[in-house]
């Protein structure tokens, strides 16, 4: 018999030949993953890599059909979460497991055998409010999790795993739903952590805060392993996305020079509410011309959501003009919209942008299921969708074992390549897109952000409404910037300060002051 | 016609009422609805009477139907929570059948005659307060005096044990509840279950105890689908709940005896006269129900009155992108 090696004392997890498979797809295919004491270790890889399903199996989520994992050297096998648990290991997941009506309290309480019977939470409230301040993971303990923000949320689910005792925490995508000062929060936490000798696995898409937050890498290919547990430090953003996408990510866009044309889409003193019946929107006006790529930027929750909707139809507003190519759309129907050649990438992928339970075919005809040749008076022809349907998967590049596989099934980036495909297909002439490399890897961003391009270059109007104020500049041609409803102004030049000024509330015209006397000082 | 004995009686009726509500507040929480409660009601009520009439024990009687009740709930949680039918049509389904084994097996139990029923008693001291005392603690059934206490216990154990936090959770976000080990199927079953022995208990309280007797389906007469439209009106709060079950009670006893005198305060009484006037006034409790459903399933209403937000729906362990 071989001598086993001596298990290195710092090594807290160690998976390897793990292979996991779904119906399709062969989502984990011999992988060996190792995770030290004290360390942050990145997992990167595109949509689909099998990233989520390899920590899920950490996790105890899934079982793998292959393969063995070690926890400090002993041998283990998971059957549930809790077991998982029970050796220290917890996950948070993409989508927070809080119960909304109930305080941060007895979320992190929820499922522990202690209190046997009755909870007094003022106790407990005293503990977990002492065990985040030690940490920075500052939130009040008896607020409801709905009350909360999402940064705040996300510190409840981390609490939740401490208080169990964890000492590997993965966190799947963690920053993708944060705001760059609550990055900067989380960012604080893990290091607190793993000062304490607490080990994460760090899962995202962005290679800036990979370089930042973590000592080492693993990457993921179409379930292999690319790089495994690679030193930060020695390598570089570059190498990085060859790494994950197996040829060279072009970071910069090139930008044709095209004139614009026409407006084709002019928003005059627009007012609407949201969805809690207050005042959203307060009397916005912008303009976007053919061949042009208007930004929209601004802080999450001042009315970008409402807008997009108010232009596509889909919210009312309560005053105000819309008008596409000069005519009248404002609260018009939906279909009126996509008649004028609107296309929509609404924020939200799984509900509002796909039916998740409906096949890839069924998803890219929504539009045009009932124009020929798809549509056949009351009938679809299948034979003519299912062509429609393999011709965009092959040119959108569309990772899926079927075109009737159920779009709940995909990865998040080929769901928005699917949406991408039944939009971008229908030529619009207006596109308005919502954050739409949320979420994506390098490679798929690049995708993304070429096909907006290519928009732009084709003579259709595009307001990309995004967070990144990066992917804005590097996009636009002009930027507006939005506050509480209202457009505080516009900047042709990618001037970064007035963008920030007016994010937080300043109008353009209270800033050229503003600034002459900070440079006076 | 005195207004505190009818204000007496009301409690009692509201008792049966109460226990309805708290069972079916309970297995809402799990996020079941059991639109069965009036058929278990008819159960226990029969099963019950039945035991007592033939054993003579009416303890034993409310043990029984409250058993009965609880194990025939258990085929709407089969049928809901494995099979993820649709949990209106299980309900109802439900209902029917447990309203037609009762009146089946209780074909002649009311000839039986000197049947034990539980005892009726005063407190001491309690029954000296004025006006309450009267209405609350004087020659009241004992299982009304159960209810005093059930529902803040109730109330306590949803909103101050952990296994109340459990039940909350499971039936707010099941997937949260199941990420963290607790067993979503077997609450659901567990509180579908509970569920049925209070219902069974509301039967049994009628039947030997509130208005003494088996008169097939008119012993419960509808009092279990009031108890479905006060779960919603009292917003799944059990203090609220026995609010409002008093409150039923005391309605539908003034209906009743409304009909009796021929003056009321000094002037003709319209409702002796006129017998139309009176079937209005039977209908008005199940109107409730039907305007508390139809308000109570608007999404924009749901929200504001805390409806369990997983109500009817079934749970599916890992289903992605849902
Ligand atoms: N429960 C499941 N059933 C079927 N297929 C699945 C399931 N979970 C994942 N897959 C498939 O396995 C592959 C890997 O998915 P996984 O979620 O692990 O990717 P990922 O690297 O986390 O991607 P992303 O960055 O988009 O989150 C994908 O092709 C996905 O469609
Ligand atoms: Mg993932």
């Amino acid at each position: 018999m071989p001598k086993e090696e001596v298990p290195d004392l710092k090594v807290i997890a160690h998976m390897q030949g793990i292979r996991k498979r779904f119906p399709g797809v062969l989502a984990n295919d011999q992988v060996d993953f190792e995770l030290r004491e004290g360390e942050v270790h990145a997992l990167l890889g595109e949509n689909g890599a099998g990233k989520s399903t390899l920590m899920n199996i950490l996790a105890g989520l899934y079982h793998p059909d292959s393969g063995t994992i070690n926890i400090r050297g002993k041998q283990v096998s998971f059957n549930s979460p809790q077991d998982a648990i029970k050796v220290g290991i917890g996950m948070i997941h993409q989508h927070f497991m809080l119960v909304p009506s109930q305080t941060v309290t007895e979320n992190v309480l929820l499922g522990l055998n202690d209190p046997p019977f009755i909870i007094n939470l003022k106790d407990y409230d005293d503990k977990i409010r002492q065990l985040g301040e030690r940490l920075g993971l500052i939130v009040d303990p008896r607020a409801k999790i709905w009350q909360l923000t999402v940064g705040e949320q996300q510190r409840v689910e981390i609490l939740k795993m401490l208080y169990r005792g964890t000492n590997v925490l993965i966190m799947d995508e963690p920053t993708a739903v944060l705001a760059p000062s609550e990055i900067e929060d989380l960012f604080l936490t893990l290091r607190k952590m793993t000062a304490e000798g607490k080990s994460i696995v760090f899962i995202s898409h962005k290679l800036n805060e990979i370089t930042e937050i973590s000592d080492r890498v693993t990457v993921l290919r179409r379930g292999k392993v690319t790089a495994s547990g690679i030193n930060t430090r020695e390598t570089t953003r570059e190498k990085l996305a060859e790494l994950m996408v197996g040829r060279e990510v072009l970071f910069r866009i090139d930008k044709k020079p095209v004139k614009p044309g026409d407006v084709v889409l002019s928003v005059e003193n627009v007012q609407a509410e949201n969805d809690k019946n207050l005042q959203s929107l307060r009397g916005l006006s912008l303009q976007v011309r053919a061949g042009e790529i208007v930004g929209l930027a601004g802080v999450a929750g001042n009315g970008q959501s409402e807008l997009a909707e108010v232009i596509t139809g889909l919210r009312k507003c309560t005053a105000g003009k819309i008008c596409i190519h000069g005519q009248d759309t404002t609260n018009q129907s939906t279909l009126t919209s996509i008649r004028q050649g609107v296309s929509h990438i609404p924020e939200d992928r799984t509900h509002v942008g796909s039916a998740p339970n409906l096949s890839i075919t069924d998803n890219v005809i929504m539009k045009n299921y009932n124009q020929q040749p798809i549509g056949m008076g009351w009938l679809i022809n299948s034979l003519a969708a299912n062509r429609f349907a393999t011709k965009l998967k092959d040119e959108y590049e569309i990772t899926a074992p079927l075109i009737n596989t159920p779009v709940r099934l995909l990865s998040g980036g080929n769901l928005q390549r699917v949406i991408l495909a039944r939009e971008i297909s229908s030529k619009p002439k207006l596109m308005v897109a919502v954050q739409p490399t949320r979420g994506l890897d390098v490679g798929a961003i690049e995708g993304v952000q070429r096909l907006l391009m290519q928009q732009r270059e084709a003579g259709a109007a595009v307001l990309l409404i995004s967070e990144e104020l990066e992917e804005l500049l590097s996009l636009s041609d002009r930027i507006y910037i939005i506050y509480e409803g209202q457009i505080m102004g516009e900047v042709t030049d990618g001037d970064i300060r007035k963008i920030g000024l007016m994010m937080t509330g300043t109008p353009l015209d209270k800033i050229g002051k503003e600034i002459t006397e900070e440079d006076g000082k | 016609m005195d207004m505190s004995i009818v204000l007496q009686a009301g409690v009692a009726t509201g008792t049966a009422l109460l226990f309805a509500t708290l069972g079916e507040l309970l297995a809402e929480r799990s996020g079941i609805m059991n639109l069965g409660v009036e058929g278990m009601m008819l159960l226990g009520a029969m099963a019950a009477y039945w035991v007592s009439a033939h054993y003579g024990v009416p303890w034993m009687g409310v043990i029984i139907g409250m058993l009965a009740a609880g194990l025939i709930s258990q085929i709407h949680a089969f049928i809901t929570i494995n099979l993820r039918a649709d949990q209106v049509v299980s309900g109802l389904s439900l209902n029917f059948l447990a309203a037609g084994v009762s009146v089946v097996l209780g074909e002649g139990l009311n000839s039986i005659k000197g049947v034990a029923i539980l005892p009726s008693f005063t407190i001491p001291l309690l029954s000296q307060i004025p006006w309450i005392g009267k209405i609350f603690f004087t020659n009241q059934g004992i299982l009304v005096y159960i209810g005093y206490l059930v529902f803040p216990l109730v109330w306590y154990f949803i909103n101050r044990t952990r296994q109340g936090l459990h039940l909350r959770a499971v039936g707010e976000f099941p997937a949260a509840a199941d990420s963290l080990g607790i067993n979503v199927y077997r609450m659901r079953y567990l509180y579908v279950f509970i569920g049925g022995l209070f219902a069974g208990l509301a039967g049994a309280a009628i039947s030997l105890s509130i208005s003494p007797g088996w008169f097939s389906e008119k012993t419960t007469s509808g009092e279990g689908w009031i108890a479905v439209g006060l779960v919603i009106f009292a917003q799944w709060n059990p203090i609220r709940a026995a609010f409002g079950a008093y409150i039923f009670g005391a309605l539908r006893r003034l209906v009743l005896d409304i009909q009796g005198p021929m003056m009321i305060l000094g002037l003709a009484n319209p409702f002796y006269y006129n017998p139309y006037f009176g079937f209005f006034l039977q209908m008005l409790p199940y109107a409730f129900t039907i305007i508390v459903l139809v308000l109570g399933s608007r999404e924009a209403i749901k929200k504001r009155i805390g409806t369990p937000a997983a109500l009817g729906i079934p749970y599916i362990r890992g289903e992605r992108g849902m």
